[in-house]
């Protein structure tokens, strides 16, 4: 396996940004009503995550180390804005369904994750390929948890009715927003035992570093507050 | 009057913002372990939220929607997503050194939390829709203070409810993240039931 290619399995399996790292928990609860909807969420993420990377990466020699984030910050609203463009122009269906999620992705925790760990430290090819294999990862997580929700909440899957009203009675809260946080909950509790074998197993899964493990130590927004700790 | 009212309830209960439109979750799962520290959190949020709705609308006003401006056929709304986090995170950097010198008691409480705060989705995402709703300066602010409240009764009730989870007897796959998620779940159950206040 060369290095492109362990960058993509990388980011697709082994550290997969939903199942694994837990990162970006905001979008990942919010935009899952439907897998159409996950689908699309993560192919904006994707797109801003590559082309973040790709810059961030080329200027890595040139930003200054003391005002990285801002620097990064502000290349990551600007892809974010230009997606929410390109959406609005030739998907307005689903840039209307996503809402404010779309300029939330500034602060997905997966985007200035990388750019901090990866882009800003790596040359510009292998760069491009974590940001696919990440955005893909992140891309499969929302889809597939989108495809659980719609399926229980209302016998669907991308819009197709393939359970039948007849006989199965939809689920209607696991469209909604208490569905969401079930879920997930399931999820953090079958990744518990995944990890557990995986442990057994003697080849452990990667820590989840989100938010949602309640230590800030992966969080890429965690500069600002480590910056400060230096100052104090 | 009555428009602001309801624009308070719609925005603090009705549509909560963890429990009904997930911003703000990494504090809300990561800052809720103790009554106190989720006070301490919730009450920085409240301030930098209003504050910042405040500053956002007031530049969307006058700066990107500025009718001269527009007149001109010069339109710079676009860059609204680029100029408020910009904007957020030099205000709490801000706000951060002006209660370390003025406020220490301030300070004291809220100062901690305030850091965590800069690129809370909850902050961008408040200024995002006041936008989108076309707010004027004053429904603004009261939607952001309205939104900040909600998440204050959230994060509270939440940290609450994990003081008592402790003494629990949890299936061990289950503990952690999964039983606040589900407890989560279960708040988001009992807000629905205000939905048709308004």
């Amino acid at each position: 396996m060369n290095k492109y290619t362990e960058r993509l399995y990388n980011g697709i399996i082994k550290e997969n940004p939903t199942f694994v790292l837990m990162l970006g928990m905001c979008p990942t609860l919010a935009v899952t009503s439907s897998a159409m909807n996950g689908l699309g969420m993560g192919l904006s993420t994707t797109v801003v995550l590559v082309c973040a990377n790709l810059l961030i990466s080329l200027f890595r020699k040139v930003i200054p180390d003391g005002v990285r984030m801002p620097a990064f910050i502000v290349i990551v609203a600007s892809l974010v804005t230009v997606v929410d463009f390109m959406l609005k122009a030739y998907v307005p269906a689903l840039s209307a369904s996503l809402g404010v999620y779309i300029p939330l992705i500034v602060v997905n925790c997966i985007i200035l994750g990388r750019a901090e760990s990866y882009a800003s430290k790596n040359p510009v090819v292998p760069s491009i390929f974590d940001g696919i294999g990440m955005g893909l990862g992140f891309t499969l997580g929302l889809t597939c948890i989108g495809i659980v929700r719609e399926i229980l909440g209302a016998g669907q899957l991308f819009g197709a009715q393939i359970l039948s009203l007849e006989w199965f009675t939809p689920i209607t809260i696991f469209v909604m927003a208490p569905g969401a946080f079930l879920v997930l909950a399931f999820l953090v509790a079958g990744m518990n035992i995944i990890r557990k074998k995986m442990d057994a197993k003697g080849t452990p899964l990667a820590k989840p570093s989100g938010c949602i493990t309640g230590d800030c130590s992966g969080c890429a927004h965690s500069a600002f507050c480590n910056d400060k700790k230096k100052e104090d | 009057m009555k428009e602001l009212l309801l624009i308070a309830v719609g925005s603090a209960i009705v549509n909560n913002v963890v429990l009904s439109q997930f911003l703000g979750i990494c504090p809300f799962l990561g800052v809720s372990k103790k009554t106190e520290t989720a006070a301490g959190m919730g009450g920085a949020v409240i301030f930098v939220i209003t504050l910042s709705s405040f500053v956002t609308a007031v530049i969307y006003k006058f700066i990107l929607a500025n009718t001269y401006l527009l007149n001109k056929g010069i339109d710079l709304t676009y860059l609204k997503t680029i100029v408020y986090i910009l904007v957020i995170a030099c205000l709490v950097q801000f706000v951060e050194m002006f209660l370390k010198k003025k406020m220490p008691p301030l300070y004291e409480s809220l100062g901690v939390f305030l850091p965590l705060i800069t690129t809370n989705c909850a902050v961008l995402g408040v200024a995002l829709t006041n936008v989108t709703k076309e707010y004027g300066i004053l429904e603004s602010v009261v939607n952001g203070l309205a939104t900040a409240i909600g998440f204050f009764i959230a994060i509270v009730i939440m940290a609450g409810i994990r003081e008592k989870i402790e003494y629990n007897d949890i299936p061990k796959t289950f503990q952690g993240t999964a039983i606040v998620l589900i407890t989560a779940a279960l708040m988001s159950i009992a807000f629905m039931g205000f939905s048709g206040m308004i």
